[in-house]
């Protein structure tokens, strides 16, 4: 992605609204990872990997099991999906509810 | 569109859509104030809307509905704080079970909607504040804001990276 598309993530997206989670992100969708994995990619501690992962987790873009002593972190496309249509849909119900206030009072003053 | 104004303040978690109708400040009060009405502009065509209880005073309830194309529905309420018809109504907004139980999931916004002359119409304030920056975080990272289509375009940036 270029810092474009990365300034305009991290517009967008208050879940993605880091690159460490948008990379753990590219890293997970691509395949399960266990966090110390993925925590020995970036240049900070393993803690505060851990507290990425768990955002993404709360975020319900990433899942997340227990394999012995191993956390398994593993993107869930379907949920990045579904995101997609939440905004669609919640963009449409602000814009639309004004826009039918607007209509049903138009109808009255036709009258 | 009559939206003339979209603000986020991330520190007070709030959210304000300032729109402008061509009409009285008593005739968009009748917009909340008539269930049958309120139900017409509360969902979108493909999740319309039922109004179910619809008390409009302080202490009062309103619960309704929505009703998806495969007939899957949404409840919510508002429990009504504050009414100062016609100028202004506040209230917290949730969502909730079938039954019109709270759903504690999903974030509750305290709205303030404000209705004052303007132009020779009207000017609306709606404000939503949400309780936890969390809560706002999930509404702002399902796109209440930003346009729908330009965030899709970042989600297919992101799975193609």
């Amino acid at each position: 992605m270029s810092t474009e598309d990365e300034d305009r993530a991290d517009a967008l997206f208050h879940a993605l609204a880091d690159r460490t989670r948008r990379d753990i992100m590219r890293r997970v969708l691509a395949g399960e990872h266990s966090v110390s994995a993925l925590a020995a990619n970036y240049d900070m501690s393993f803690a505060a990997v851990q507290k990425h992962v768990a955002v993404l987790e709360k975020a319900g873009l990433l899942t997340k099991r227990r394999n012995g002593r191993e956390q398994l972190a593993s993107g869930d496309v379907a949920a990045v999906r579904s995101v997609a249509s939440l905004l669609l849909e919640l963009e449409q119900v602000w814009r639309g509810r004004i826009a039918r206030i607007d209509e049903l009072i138009a109808i009255d003053q036709e009258d | 569109m009559p939206v003339t104004d979209v603000q986020r303040d991330l520190d007070a978690r709030t959210l304000t859509i300032v729109a402008d109708f061509a009409a009285p400040v008593e005739r968009v009060w009748q917009v909340y104030a008539d269930p049958r009405q309120l139900e017409k502009v509360w969902g979108p065509p493909t999740y319309p809307a039922t109004v179910v209880d619809h008390d409009l005073r302080p202490g009062g309830r309103v619960t309704y509905f929505m009703t998806g194309p495969e007939g899957d529905k949404h409840a919510g309420y508002w429990d009504v704080t504050a009414v100062d018809e016609p100028r202004s109504f506040a209230f917290d907004d949730g969502f909730a079970d079938l039954d019109f139980t709270p759903n504690p999931e999903l974030p509750v916004s305290k709205c303030v909607y404000t209705f004052a002359a303007h132009d020779g119409g009207t000017r609306a304030t709606f404000v939503s504040t949400y309780a936890s920056a969390e809560g706002l975080q999930q509404v702002l990272d399902m796109g209440v804001i930003e346009g729908a289509s330009a965030a899709i375009g970042q989600i297919d940036d992101l799975l193609a990276a």
